[in-house]
């Protein structure tokens, strides 16, 4: 007894050690050089063509979707991962707070390795597990993009993570285990816009991040590539052959989402996507054609149920009477609060409002983004003109909105129900 | 059509009407409660703002058959011109009405803030009202408004019957 005690006791005390010991190989391993600070580089020793060029390109990145919140670029946006609260940094050229003493080694080593100038190891809530393959112009243009931006002086929030992430160079081993510098697997035979196109997505759009599912180490899972994921508590579509849209995209129609968040009878951009959409529209109409024709590529042997779906479209779902008493509620309140817009044969005065067997939310593995809809709306970004979806989120209760989602997955889908609909509902309720 | 009862600002009314009328049309249309207006029909603007339950909600885009047993409460249930409830007296005090159209709904969703939190610190006043829009551009006023009755309601002035 007293034996095997000590024993344990033994057996523990050589793990301990060994675990302190790895964790100091780890800080040894891990450690890198500081990169001396420099004076922020003169506005002047970027040519335009450069600057341009980065400003198209941080567009695609969507560089502002994370690091701009009340301030242009300026950081301090909260981003919640399942490993806690990361805030974006400043990223303007300020010396002090933002990357103005970057040289451009520097940033070139942020974006390929994951390292700030100081050596000390970033989170890959900065993805630069894609970015790691940008092209070296590619860089050059991006940090001639940002240099030239304000100054701003803002210091981001201390991170918010949960034990022990916030010692960092723990990172050290996540990157060993997961920073991959080989690309997706792209068709070779395919054309010179779609290489261009794979590879903006891959390694500047990093599309990649919510449209990839990701392990319990929060790291992409490179066999599923672009296979569906998530973003903010909303799903986000596969964008490959898997994708459950119920018609096919065209070239022109992914081109016309990109640009506008709009695809008019198809899909309109909502959740984190809204943003992304917003910063692209300063993208190169070359490089948006490219994302388009990669994408389309890639969806080419998708097969939609495009035939079922559009004859479900043409006729009124608020008539499509049902068995039991759920399905009745849902089909209720279908038809008093959506039909006035949604169904065949009606149409708001602006525009023509989608109809929902065409709607790729209700088609999706789970119902989070079908309710956001319904509870928030949809409407376009400040100060941008859009389509207008009104929020409904305190005018239906969460059982009609459970039974609304329920008649919708049925009818206009005709899939099979989503397993823990009234929870998803309870979950997306306001905190 | 089809025969129901609805209860507004504590009375119970038996209304007659097609199920998919907006709550927003039997309140003007059948019970003469004209203090809501209707804006835009679209949940843009919030001119329709009432409570439904303890939220505030659009009116136009509430169909009268989806209301249920949910209690509704009106402007007019917060108080009368001769006794104003204390968001009422402070929409007054403050003069926040410019032409008035929106100040209904922006009282209604006032209301509903203060009634679930007496205390909004400055950045949950402004998110709970950015929903309503005021063309005439009093949104200073009214956010002065909000505070005032936020005050005078922790100080327990007496008003109305809310």
């Amino acid at each position: 007894m007293n034996m095997a005690r000590s024993t344990g006791a033994l057996r523990w005390g050589s793990l301990l050690l060994l675990f302190v010991l790895a964790c100091a190989a780890l800080l040894v391993v891990s450690r890198r050089a500081a990169i001396d600070a420099a004076a922020a580089p003169a506005k002047s020793s970027f040519t335009p063509e450069s600057v341009a060029r980065g400003a198209r390109l941080a567009a695609i990145g969507d560089c502002a979707g994370c690091h701009s919140g009340a301030v242009p670029l300026a950081g301090g946006v909260a981003m919640h991962t399942p490993f806690g609260i990361v805030y974006s940094t400043n990223i303007t050229p300020d010396t002090a707070t933002g990357i103005g003493a970057w040289t451009e080694a520097a940033f070139a080593r942020a974006m390929r390795d994951g390292v700030a100038r100081d050596g000390s190891h970033l989170y890959p809530a900065f993805p630069y597990d894609h970015f790691t393959r940008l092209t070296d112009a590619d860089i050059h243009a991006l940090y001639a993009w940002l240099m030239t931006r304000d100054a701003v002086s803002a210091r981001a929030p201390a991170n918010r993570l949960i034990f022990p992430l916030g010692f960092r160079p723990l990172l050290a081993g996540w990157k060993l285990l997961f920073l991959d510098r080989t690309p997706p697997a792209v068709n070779a035979s395919q054309d010179v816009a779609y290489q261009r196109g794979a590879y903006l997505a891959d390694a500047l759009g990093h599309c990649g991040a919510c449209h990839t599912p990701r392990n319990r180490l929060g790291a992409e899972e490179r066999r599923h590539y672009l296979d569906g994921g998530e973003a903010e508590g909303w799903h986000a579509t596969a964008l490959n052959a898997a994708s459950p849209s119920p018609q096919p995209w065209s070239e022109e129609q992914l081109a016309a989402y990109l640009r506008t968040g709009l695809a008019p009878n198809h899909a309109i951009a909502g959740g984190p996507m809204q943003v992304v959409v917003q910063n692209l529209a300063a993208a190169g109409d070359d490089d948006i054609h490219a994302l388009a024709v990669y994408i389309h590529a890639m969806q080419s042997t998708a097969k939609p149920p495009a035939a079922a779906s559009e004859r479900r479209a043409q006729q009124p779902l608020a008539s499509v009477a049902g068995s039991d008493a759920q399905w009745e509620a849902g089909r209720q309140v279908y038809a008093q609060a959506c039909a006035r817009c949604h169904d065949a044969g009606r149409e708001t005065g602006s525009a023509g409002a989608l109809q929902m067997p065409l709607a790729i939310a209700n088609y999706l593995p789970d119902a989070r983004n079908l309710i956001h809809i319904i509870r928030d709306g949809i409407h376009p970004p400040d100060n941008t003109p859009g389509r207008w979806m009104p929020a409904f989120g305190t005018t239906l209760t969460d059982a009609q909105l459970t039974a609304l989602a329920a008649f919708l997955r049925h009818v206009a889908a005709d899939a099979a129900p989503w397993p823990d609909l009234a929870d998803a509902v309870k979950k997306t309720s306001a905190p | 059509m089809s025969k129901m009862k609805l209860r507004v600002n504590g009375r119970e009314h038996d209304i007659d009407v097609a199920p998919d009328t907006p709550l927003l049309y039997v309140l003007r249309d059948d019970l003469a409660l004209n203090g809501a207006k209707f804006g835009c029909g679209l949940g843009q603007c919030g001119a329709c703002t009432v409570m439904v339950g303890s939220e505030a909600a659009f009116s136009c885009l509430l169909p009268i058959g989806q209301i249920g047993d949910r209690q509704v409460t009106t402007v007019e249930g917060l108080g009368s011109a001769e006794h104003p409830g204390p968001v009422q007296r402070a929409f007054l005090e403050e003069q926040a009405a410019q032409c008035g159209y929106c100040i209904a709904g922006m009282i209604m969703r006032a209301q509903a803030l203060l009634a679930a939190n007496p205390a909004p610190d400055e950045a949950t006043l402004r998110q709970h009202m950015a929903v309503n829009l005021c063309r005439c551009g009093t949104h200073m006023r009214i956010l002065r408004a909000v505070r005032r009755a936020a005050r005078d309601m922790k100080g327990g002035k007496p008003g109305g019957h809310a």
